[in-house]
């Protein structure tokens, strides 16, 4: 029992601390330093400590504490309660859908088999999809409660946008859920141990409409209407200051971190490297024990799973910084009248594919 | 859609997208009556810019008009510089010498360059595409540099004088420009990769903010937003002045009148800027660039410290002003947004009577109700960028 | 271009208003016409649809002060004929004691925010234009600032915000 709980535990801190403690600070400092790069500029290198710059790794630092000692009001004739309770509501569903997540798959180390889940949950993947629909009250609330017209424009294009997605969103995961027969997110792993049973060849078109989902759901560009700066101000964030403000932007990078892991983890062979089974990796570290080999293989393991996140949150930032925004209703369009069409065709396909074979 | 209106009981909501917003660049405050998202009408004020630009002339000495000027259309000064001190020669019925026409058509070339890439790259900031805006910013960045190399200022140049101009082409000009002109080449390139062939972008600006070339005239529009209508009308070629007669360059005309139209437009005549000035340095003959004439334009200071006839013909034109003879003209130049014609009335003594600018984008502000009304909020963002309302030259 | 070619406007001008056309002259190579302001709008929509003149665009309408004449004012346009690449200025004499003219919005839709802004900056006032209120000074501005008696440095009242 008290084994079960410290592993838990383990288990918690070490994914709050890679997601809250450092992707969170380190993405703010890829978002300056990718599009410095892409645009022919240096980006921000001015913060140091004792004249020390680490290459604008304090820029984050400096952030942080700006935030925290930014004053914190709220407006004038604004709804106090539901003003400060959207961004939590926007940020919890953003940490939380973390708890499903493999990263990593399973390993005897000292008797006891340690899954590398927070929580291996029967209903897997739809647990996500729960918490992405929780996640639309924040942006939904922020807007109304601002009491102001322009936060009203960005929250009704945020319910409706992040509605309508949602439901593109699931349809598109049914295809996998269909060819690898279990929501649990540990199964769909462990099966893509094979290369060539990776989602990405199983279900191309559902990895694209995935993708495109999950950045609307996420609201950056090319889908930032809610936000969009140079029409709303800061959409339905307008009126938020200080550690409030924070919270959404935070929100927003670590969902990007959700997005990435759940497509490694359905399309990219979780935390596989191709071509090597869990046997072939367990056999490369013989020489350091059962255990030893275990707990290598077991780093091994985590190391390739966050390098593939870090490869799909570098390719969100690219598409970010390159491709201009959506209108309104050619987002809305695009949505009912092509990704869901696209999503069905993709599912009942599949699900032919599937009893035939 | 009304009819859905009428049984819910909605009302039209007002937004006031103010004066100071990151979208009216210029200061100009849009109240758009909107039901949901559609524009029912939209109220454009403008004149939070204006600083009584014709008031101030009436108060200065002709010659000390010509700062103001640059702080007109201020992304484009060498123009509205070129444009005032033709007026004024016009008036007087002096001609300067060829050296100074050449130089002048580099001038003026150089700052529509400045003005197209900054209207394309504020375009394309405000769609959302970050990085087009900053390879254009670069691409002016260098443009700038070349400006200042020639005149020292970046913005306010204040180059151009009454029959000539301040000085002469800097050392090594001519390679300064074929290096400059590469990499704005290359950005151009790049830009248009990013941008012209970009489905969201074109999603954005194909068919919004269309106009038909019958409306466009009658509203007074003149420029690149009337040659994306479809009407081959510039300055520069339907009554030349300067050297444009000898020049070989081609002007791009539209088809609809959409904002889509107007960014290949633009695009299309930064090119040809380009081809301008390349064809006015290789053709530039030797020679002076200051018409001699010490009543309309100052002497070497040599020649004012050493001779008296010098000194007094300087000293009576910085006190007096210079005269020219009573009468009034209208000189028009292409502008970096149209038609920029200067209305100088003079009455024989050393200040203007009156010196009124025609500005372009005032015409063309004036058209926003009509090119916006039955669309979306979102598409005043790229229609308003399109007509590049520059404030200082709409307010003055 | 010769003088006979840019005199075109001027001639069928006077032909067709002979009693209207005070005087023109084509000083520097400006055919200029200088009219009474009553016929304004009959001229205006002649020099637009006459066959030979086609003057469709309407570049610029502003005011001049000639403080100490009689009439004072002239309001003065500039126009442009596209099709024939010729320009004209009419200037419409207007006294200080009957401060009105016709307004020409039917005949370009140009001219609503220039004679806006000549009643802004002049206070003349066109009679039939459909919204004639200052636009480039505030609501509560005293005067009108382009006139030859208004002083240069004169102060204003400090206003609040309005919406």
């Amino acid at each position: 029992m008290l084994a079960d709980l410290i592993e838990s535990l383990a288990k918690i801190v070490f994914i709050f601390t890679v997601n809250v403690g450092v992707f969170a600070p380190i993405l703010g400092w890829v978002e300056r330093k990718q599009s410095a790069v892409m645009q022919d500029r240096i980006g921000a290198n001015r913060a140091d400590i004792l004249g020390f710059t680490a290459i604008g790794l304090f820029h984050s630092l400096a952030d942080a504490l700006k935030l925290l000692t930014k004053e914190d009001f709220v407006p004038a004739n604004a709804n106090k309660f539901f003003h400060t309770l959207a961004p939590f509501i926007a940020l919890v569903p953003a940490i939380a859908a973390f708890a499903i997540i493999p990263f990593g798959g399973r390993y005897e180390l000292f008797g006891r088999e340690i899954n590398l889940v927070i929580a291996d949950l029967d209903v897997g993947i739809l647990y996500v999809f729960a918490l992405a629909g929780l996640a639309t009250y924040g942006t939904v609330l922020a807007g109304w409660s601002s009491r102001s017209n322009w936060s009203l424009l960005g929250g009704l294009r945020a319910s409706a946008q992040m509605l309508s997605y949602e439901v593109a969103m699931g349809l598109s995961i049914i295809g996998v859920i269909i060819v690898y027969g279990s929501l649990r997110l540990t199964d769909i792993g462990a099966m893509q141990e094979d290369f060539f049973r990776w989602g990405i060849f199983l279900q191309p078109v559902g990895f694209i409409i995935y993708m495109t989902c999950a950045i609307a759901e996420n609201k950056r560009i090319p889908f930032d209407i809610p936000e969009a700066e140079s029409e709303l101000v800061a959409g339905y964030f307008t009126e938020y200051s200080g550690m409030k403000f924070v919270m959404f932007w935070m929100a927003e990078f670590l969902e990007m971190v959700t997005i990435s892991a759940i497509v490694t983890t359905l399309f990219f062979g979780a935390w596989h490297i191709p071509f090597v089974t869990d046997a072939m990796l367990l056999s490369w570290f013989q020489s350091a024990g059962p255990n030893g080999a275990a707990a290598l293989a077991m780093l091994v393991n985590i190391v390739v799973f966050f390098a593939k996140v870090s490869f799909f949150i570098w390719l969100q930032m690219t598409i970010r910084w390159t491709l201009p925004r959506f209108r309104y209703d050619q987002v809305m369009r695009m949505c009912w009248k092509m990704l869901l069409p696209l999503s069905l065709i993709n599912l009942s396909i599949t699900g032919l594919v599937v009893l035939l074979l | 859609m009304s009819e859905i209106s009428k049984d819910l009981h909605t009302e039209y909501m007002v937004i006031n997208m103010g004066p100071s917003h990151p979208v009216t660049h210029g200061t100009v405050k849009f109240l758009a009556t909107l039901e949901g998202e559609t524009i029912v009408d939209l109220d454009v004020e403008i004149g939070y810019l204006h600083r009584g630009f014709e008031k101030m002339c009436e108060n200065s000495t002709w010659q000390q008009v010509i700062p103001y000027t640059d702080r007109l259309n201020y992304v484009s000064p060498l123009i509205n510089n070129t444009g005032y001190a033709l007026a004024v020669e016009k008036l007087l019925g002096i001609d300067v010498p060829e050296r100074c026409k050449y130089l002048r058509v580099i001038a003026c070339e150089l700052s529509r360059l400045s003005d197209h890439l900054t209207n394309v790259a504020a375009a394309g900031l405000e769609l959302g595409a970050f990085t087009a805006f900053l390879y254009f910013v670069e691409a002016r960045e260098l443009v700038w540099d070349l400006i200042e190399s020639l005149c020292g200022a970046r913005v306010t140049v204040n180059y151009v004088r009454i029959g000539g101009l301040k000085n002469d082409l800097p050392e090594r000009f001519e390679e300064k420009v074929r290096y400059v002109f590469k990499e704005v080449r290359r950005l151009w390139v790049d830009v248009d990769k990013l941008l012209t062939k970009n489905r969201i972008f074109i999603d954005r600006v194909r068919g919004v903010g269309a106009i038909s070339a019958e409306e466009a005239i009658a509203y007074g529009f003149t420029g690149p937003c009337l040659r994306a209508c479809g009407v081959p009308y510039d300055v520069r070629k339907a009554q030349p002045y300067l050297v444009y007669d000898r020049m070989d360059f081609e002007v791009p005309i539209g088809e609809t009148g959409d904002n889509y139209d107007k960014y290949l437009v633009r695009m299309e005549e930064i090119q040809q800027s380009m081809r301008i000035v390349e064809q006015a340095l290789a053709q530039m003959p030797d020679g002076p660039i200051n018409v001699r004439l010490p009543q309309v334009r100052m002497e070497p200071k040599e020649k004012i410290y050493s001779r008296i006839d010098s000194l007094i013909y300087h000293f009576k034109t910085v006190i007096e002003g210079i005269k020219p003879p009573p009468g009034e003209v209208y000189q028009a130049v292409e502008g970096g947004n149209g038609e920029l014609g200067f209305y100088l009335v003079s009455d024989g003594s050393g200040k203007p009577y009156k010196c009124r600018v025609r500005p372009p984008c005032f015409a063309l502000t004036a058209a926003m109700p009509r090119l916006v009304k039955g669309r979306l909020l979102a598409d005043i963002v790229p229609t308003f960028d399109m007509i590049n309302m520059i404030g200082g030259e709409c307010d003055r | 271009m010769g003088l006979m070619d840019a005199s075109v406007t001027l001639k069928k001008l006077t032909e067709k208003f002979p009693d209207a056309v005070v005087g023109t002259h084509n000083y520097r190579g400006d055919d200029t016409a200088i009219v009474k302001k009553e016929k304004i709008r009959d001229i205006c929509l002649f020099l637009r649809d006459d066959p030979d003149l086609l003057y469709n665009f309407m570049m610029d309408l502003t005011v001049v002060d000639y403080l100490g004449r009689d009439p004072r004012f002239e309001v003065v346009y500039h126009l442009y004929s596209l099709p024939h690449n010729r320009r004209v200025r009419i200037k419409a004499l207007v006294p200080e004691s009957d401060l009105t003219i016709d307004s020409v919005v039917s005949v370009w839709v140009a001219a609503d925010w220039f004679e806006r802004e000549a009643y802004d900056m002049y206070g003349v006032v066109f009679t039939g234009h459909p919204n004639l209120r200052r636009i480039l000074l505030y609501e509560g501005f005293e005067g009108h600032p382009l006139r030859k008696d208004y002083p240069l440095k004169k102060r204003q009242p400090l206003i609040g915000p309005v919406n």
